[in-house]
């Protein structure tokens, strides 16, 4: 997995989305073993507190959860996956009208470019633009 | 306990003042970074917790201990400058290291030297600054140390060796040891930290976890310190 992180937020809060978006894209498929906290924060070039923190927020959350002696897993609740999948298609949604906003579209405006969007990419592949 | 201790810690050098009534404690499990531009005193600071210098007021402790042989038998130290001998191969040098620190770890060395494709019988002398750097750290680094005293590790190495430096650093994570990194370096490091302490004129004039600023100011720790210390 690539790590990438911005220097406006606290490292923990990118690693818990950075590890929610592996989980619910499927890099970390449900069910599966974690690396350990020091293998994380290794591939990551974080600190390992850090990492653990994250961990413990994303059992909070109920995405990942740890048996005593065999590690850390993925949660196998596929309806909580599901959840965040969605949390996070509303977060980029939200995120998408509010930069179109910005560029002075206006909501009826959007709409009508999305429809020749999804066309477009289905005659070209590979289309460069976003 | 804590395994570093300051109070009231000044150290004069005749007139000048490099350290100034100083205070502050570092846990176990934490990596703290020293940070502060040129002559703030962060080698001063490291060089008084090796015992090379003595405090001219105040007191500082490793483990409860003013620093001696006892606490250098636990103390780990990577100084600003290469210090290893040259004329010996690297294997003497796992060799010295081993027959002079009870916690040295031969095979982690070992292990290291291979990863950085540095031949165990090459002569020091014989290698570049960078290798020589790079050699120095694998020892300090594969010791079972309490406290490690890290003065400027990554600065004369390139991006990759750097990155190479970190994920050691992180590698070797300890939960009952504490690892003290002094830099100029910050946006390299400061992933890497718990948190930071910001020295200026020999006075701490902050101290924080690096998660509370980015969480309070909306900025990095390399922001920050741009903005504390502009000229």
């Amino acid at each position: 997995m690539k790590w990438y992180f911005s220097n406006d937020a606290p490292i923990y809060a990118q690693l818990i989305g950075q590890i929610r978006r592996g989980i619910v894209s499927g890099v970390f498929p449900p069910g599966e073993r974690l690396p350990s906290v020091r293998e994380l924060a290794t591939e990551a070039g974080v600190n390992p507190n850090t990492m653990q923190r994250a961990m413990a927020e994303l059992e909070r959350d109920g995405l990942v959860y740890s048996q005593r002696t065999a590690g850390r897993f993925v949660t196998e609740d596929r309806g909580r996956i599901d959840d965040f999948r969605r949390r996070l298609a509303a977060e980029h949604v939200r995120r998408f009208l509010e930069d179109m906003e910005q560029l002075g579209f206006s909501r009826g405006e959007i709409l009508s470019l999305l429809p020749q969007a999804t066309r477009k990419e289905g005659d070209a592949h590979g289309d460069p633009g976003m | 306990m804590a395994i570093l201790e300051c109070n009231g810690l000044s150290k004069s050098y005749g007139k000048t003042a490099a350290l100034e009534d100083v205070s502050f404690s570092i846990e176990p499990g934490r990596i703290v970074g020293l940070l502060g531009p040129n002559g703030s005193g962060k080698t001063t600071l490291i060089k008084l917790a090796n015992g090379l210098l003595t405090p001219t007021a105040g007191k500082i402790e490793i483990c409860n201990e003013t620093p001696g042989p006892d606490t250098r038998a636990v103390v780990s130290y990577l100084p600003e400058r290469t210090s290893i001998p040259t004329w010996m191969t690297a294997r003497q040098l796992l060799d010295f290291y081993e027959d002079f620190y009870e916690d040295f770890r031969r095979d982690a060395a070992e292990e290291m030297l291979a990863h950085l494709n540095i031949a165990p019988g090459q002569s020091i002398r014989q290698m570049s600054k960078g290798t020589r750097e790079k050699v120095q750290l694998i020892v300090v680094m594969s010791r079972a140390a309490q406290l490690y005293l890290l003065d400027e590790p990554i600065g004369g190495v390139d991006p990759a060796t750097r990155d190479y430096i970190l994920s050691t650093i992180i590698g070797n994570y300890d939960p009952q040891a504490a690892v003290v990194i002094s830099t100029h370096l910050i946006a390299d490091v400061e992933k890497v930290l718990d948190e930071v302490i910001f020295l200026d004129r020999g006075k701490v004039v902050l101290r924080s976890g690096v998660d509370d600023i980015r969480e309070n100011k909306g900025m990095s720790v390399d922001e920050l310190f741009r903005e504390v210390f502009r000229c």
